[in-house]
């Protein structure tokens, strides 16, 4: 039974790769990207993939061999040893080597990615709510944060090939801001304001996502980021613009003072806590 | 005391305390560490057999977003026409990591076999507390009648994920199971917490002050070895959590607003405390784990464990560095990025512990005289998809990896492979090898071996392909994909693994009858079937009040198999150097 057991176990290594290349040719792989940074963030995923792979196929092809070779039908006495501490430490560096290279060899990225906000203004306020993404524009004086802002929900536009600076909301439970073609994950925080920045390559719409378990509605919470050219992207502004003073919506808009209102006071959460 | 040579198998049964004691003392409100871990053990066994439903309930609805549930579903949601429903969805997922986390995994280790395997391994007639370690099991109760009340309650049972994130599970209104429902979670969240620590502190005074003569701590087997660590994370972490998770209940309940940003409280807050425990807690789920599959593969190679002490050096890095990475669970929560840095690189390091173990095991093996026993196979398994789950565990502690997979089935992917692959086949190899000494009755080999194949199939089936979906971005917790259409082009994979699950959890059902049918019909064990040197196989098979009949000595370490000192290929424990050992003549 040595034998089979053996291939049972040494299924694993084999189907293992096998799967992730009929994945790659079956286009089940990293959703397309259209991000400056992106492309940095999937080579980094695939150098862990082969180092990983590496040493997934040599452990699991010597537990398969070992199986093999020492099924206790065939084999006399085992060997008796108690170990070696040569092998052990040998083993330990190269390992440690490889962890060690990992960690330094992304650090870089991660700054990027997170640490080295870029000198603008924010492009947007994008602030999640149950189940919703509403997006804050500048107004025409070009300023976020003042009562001539712009306010859709659902969709986000974006101009290409420009940085752009999302200062990210939320006004009830965490959200989590996830745009998978532009790979970029920040969770939204009540009480806090996170800048997220990122440049898209290509026009297009693609998802916005929330990846955080916002609630029932958590699934249903989708936006849609809409990437384009900057004349489509300033007509966009001008023609929201016009909604927004068509309805004589005007008056009402929140300001940045009273926004944070909206946010129930201690007084009504007790209150609403109490009245149940 | 004299060292009497272990007595002939078959030697009448030495009851001496509890003949005496009526029914339910012995069996129901019983101070024996066997009997409490039998109880630990099945209780947990019908919270595994729950929390399975409810996976297959989850799957179901991932597959065929809803469509009527055939059989349960009119049953079940009659109101929603026998569908699942987005806010049931929710309320599933977070209930079934609850009950596998809280009242499956943790208590099954540390619970059931840490409370049998204890006294036993360590020559001890009980615990060093018996009736503290009847409240350690009865606290359980409290537990699961919260548990299972917050089923029945306005709104149903706690919604916010196992994880519990506020504000959402502290604002009354935020989700339907964040009613009544989370304030019963929380609370029994609060009494398993007690539980352990009672029984942290149980096991930590037993294995430090009632060894047998002769058992050094270097002559402790690996399963002590990973209990012993797994009570010090217990006793360091769980006050933490179960501040924290009071911390939550006043929040709800008074209204304090530790967890709200608009009460002037913090919602990273509660990540940063639940880490804090959950993180060890993930070592909680694996150390104990990690021990019985050592001792089971060094048994079952015939070969001393290659680096025993290297071993024990691994478990105490392991579980020291398992205090300082709980941020990497936030590393996209708006946790401050430098942080991230800082805890990414503690991470990383905890992988060189864990390879350390791996090329043990496999250096037990490489050399040795392998018996295929279904006991063997499972801790083999345990091996095998330990790699797989040590090694996407990488992928994650690299921050700027993590961006991407964070939050979506690649996530669900690593821990299924550590906690299924890893923790559950260790379950299932102990109870293959420690059933003669638990019941002196042998489990069916042959169903052994059907069960182990299914399982092992349809689990990589179903949880290596989240790796994939993962890759693709697939967010988790969310009960239907369909308002994006980048993940449309998964629902074939979805399918898939839904079928692959539906198929693990019925082979389960082979399992349950393996293991009651030989309850009742399983050939007799002596007390030393395995031919295993550890000291629990030198007691009678069950052991009675008392465990032993005559003083257990060590006289060496638990893994000195195919010794050259000895003729046969095991010396056990206790056996006196320069006899032979006295059950071998069966063989
Ligand atoms: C080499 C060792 C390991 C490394 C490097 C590692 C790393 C990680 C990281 C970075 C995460 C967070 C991922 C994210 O949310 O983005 C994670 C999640 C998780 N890990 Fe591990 N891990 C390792 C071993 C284990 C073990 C042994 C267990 C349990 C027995 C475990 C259980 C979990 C669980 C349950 C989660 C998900 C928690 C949740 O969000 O629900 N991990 N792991
Ligand atoms: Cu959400
Ligand atoms: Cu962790």
């Amino acid at each position: 039974m040595g034998k089979f057991w053996s291939l049972v176990f040494l299924s694993v290594p084999v189907l293992g790769v096998a799967v992730f290349v009929a994945a790659a040719s079956w286009g089940y792989w990293f959703p397309q990207n259209v991000s400056a940074h992106g492309g940095q963030i999937d080579h980094l995923f695939m150098v862990i993939l082969w180092l990983t792979g590496a040493v997934f196929l040599a452990t699991e092809i010597v537990l398969a061999v070992s199986l093999w070779r020492f099924d206790g039908a065939k084999s006399p006495r085992a060997r008796f040893s108690r170990g070696n501490m040569r092998i052990e430490l040998g083993l330990a560096a190269v390992v440690g080597l490889l962890l060690v290279f990992i960690t330094v060899y992304q650090l870089e990225d991660w700054a990027e990615a997170k640490i080295r906000q870029p000198d603008l203004p924010p492009t947007v306020e994008v602030n999640g709510r149950q189940f919703e993404w509403v997006m804050r524009y500048p107004g025409p004086n070009g300023e976020l944060g003042d009562a001539d802002d712009l306010f859709s929900p659902g969709d986000l536009h974006v101009p290409v090939d420009e940085d752009i600076l999302v200062s990210l909301v939320s006004e009830d439970v965490l959200h989590s801001f996830y745009l998978p073609n532009l790979r970029i994950k920040q969770d939204a925080v009540p009480g806090m304001r996170i800048p997220v920045w990122f440049r898209a390559t290509e026009t297009g719409v693609f998802d916005l996502v929330c990846a955080e378990l916002c609630g029932w509605g958590h699934y249903k919470m989708a936006g849609r980021l809409i990437v384009e050219s900057r004349a489509d992207y300033e007509a966009f502004l001008t023609r929201l613009e016009a909604e927004q003073n068509e309805d004589g919506f005007e008056e009402q808009q929140p300001t940045a003072a009273n926004t944070s209102q909206r946010h129930p006071s201690v007084a009504e959460v007790v209150y609403r806590r109490a009245a149940r | 005391m004299t060292v009497a040579a272990s007595p002939s198998p078959g030697a009448p049964l030495v009851d001496a305390n509890s003949h005496h004691r009526g029914f339910l003392r012995r069996y129901i409100f019983s101070t024996d560490h066997k009997v409490i871990g039998l109880q630990f053990y099945f209780s947990t066994l019908i919270w595994f057999f729950v929390g399975g439903a409810l996976a297959l309930a989850v799957r179901w609805q991932l597959a065929w977003p809803w469509s009527e549930m055939p059989i349960v579903g009119r049953m079940l949601f009659a109101a929603e026409g026998g569908q699942i429903s987005p806010e049931f969805y929710t309320m599933l997922v977070t209930m079934h990591a609850t009950i596998m986390i809280f009242f499956v995994i943790i208590p099954i280790l540390a619970g059931a076999f840490g409370n049998f395997l204890i006294p036993l391994m360590i020559g001890a007639e009980d615990m060093a507390f018996p009736t503290l370690n009847m409240f350690s099991y009865w606290f359980m109760w409290p537990a699961f009648a919260c548990m299972t009340a917050s089923f029945f309650v306005a709104g149903g049972a706690a919604s916010a994920g196992w994880t519990s994130y506020p504000p959402l599970s502290v604002l009354h209104d935020a989700a339907p199971g964040s009613g009544p429902g989370q304030t019963l979670w929380l609370l029994g969240v609060v009494f398993i917490g007690i539980a352990s620590m009672l029984g942290s502190l149980n096991y930590l005074t037993t294995i430090i002050q009632m060894r047998a003569p002769g058992m050094t701590m270097l002559r402790l087997p690996m399963t002590i070895w990973g209990l012993f660590i797994t009570a010090i994370l217990q006793a360091f972490a769980l006050p933490v959590l179960t501040a924290a998770s009071v911390m939550q209940l006043t929040d709800r309940l008074l209204g304090t607003g530790f967890y709200l940003s608009e009460a002037g409280g913090q919602p990273l807050l509660w990540q940063h405390l639940f880490w804090f425990y959950s993180h060890p807690a993930v070592y909680i789920m694996i150390l104990p784990a990690m021990g019985m599959v050592s001792d089971i593969i060094s048994c079952y190679a015939r070969k001393p464990l290659f680096g025993y002490r290297p071993m024990v050096a691994a478990i105490i890095a392991i579980a020291g560095l398992g205090f300082i990475v709980w941020g990497h669970h936030m590393f996209m929560s708006g946790m401050n990025p430098a942080m991230g840095t800082t805890f990414m690189a503690a991470t990383i390091l905890i992988a060189l512990p864990s390879a350390v173990k791996v090329f043990n095991w496999l250096g037990t093996l490489w050399g040795g005289r392998i018996e295929f026993t279904s006991a063997m196979l499972n801790a083999l398994a345990f091996v095998s998809m330990f790699i797989i789950g040590g090694l996407s565990g990488i992928f994650m502690a690299a921050t700027t990896v993590d961006i991407v997979i964070h939050d979506t089935y690649f996530i669900v992917g690593h821990l299924h492979y550590v906690l299924f692959g890893g923790s559950t086949f260790a379950v299932f190899a102990g109870t293959y090898h420690w059933f003669p000494k638990m019941f002196g009755r042998q489990m069916n080999e042959f169903w052994g071996k059907v069960h182990f194949l299914l399982t092992f199939l349809f689990f990589n089936g179903t949880f290596f392909t989240m790796h994939i979906i993962g890759m693709g971005g697939y967010p988790r917790r969310v009960a239907a994909a369909t308002a994006y259409a980048e993940f449309a082009r998964f629902e074939p994979l979805n399918v898939f693994m839904t079928i692959c699950a539906l198929g693990m959890g019925f082979t389960q059902l082979i399992f349950a009858a393996n293991l009651f049918g030989s309850l009742i019909w399983g050939r007799r064990a002596d007390r030393n079937p395995w031919r295993a040197n550890t000291l629990e196989w030198t007691a009678p098979s069950p052991p009675p009040h008392g465990n032993f009949d005559f003083q257990p000595v060590a006289y060496r370490g638990p893994y000195e198999y195919s010794s050259p000192e000895v003729t046969a290929d095991f010396y056990p424990q206790n056996q006196p150097p320069d006899a032979e050992p006295a059950t071998a003549a069966a063989h």
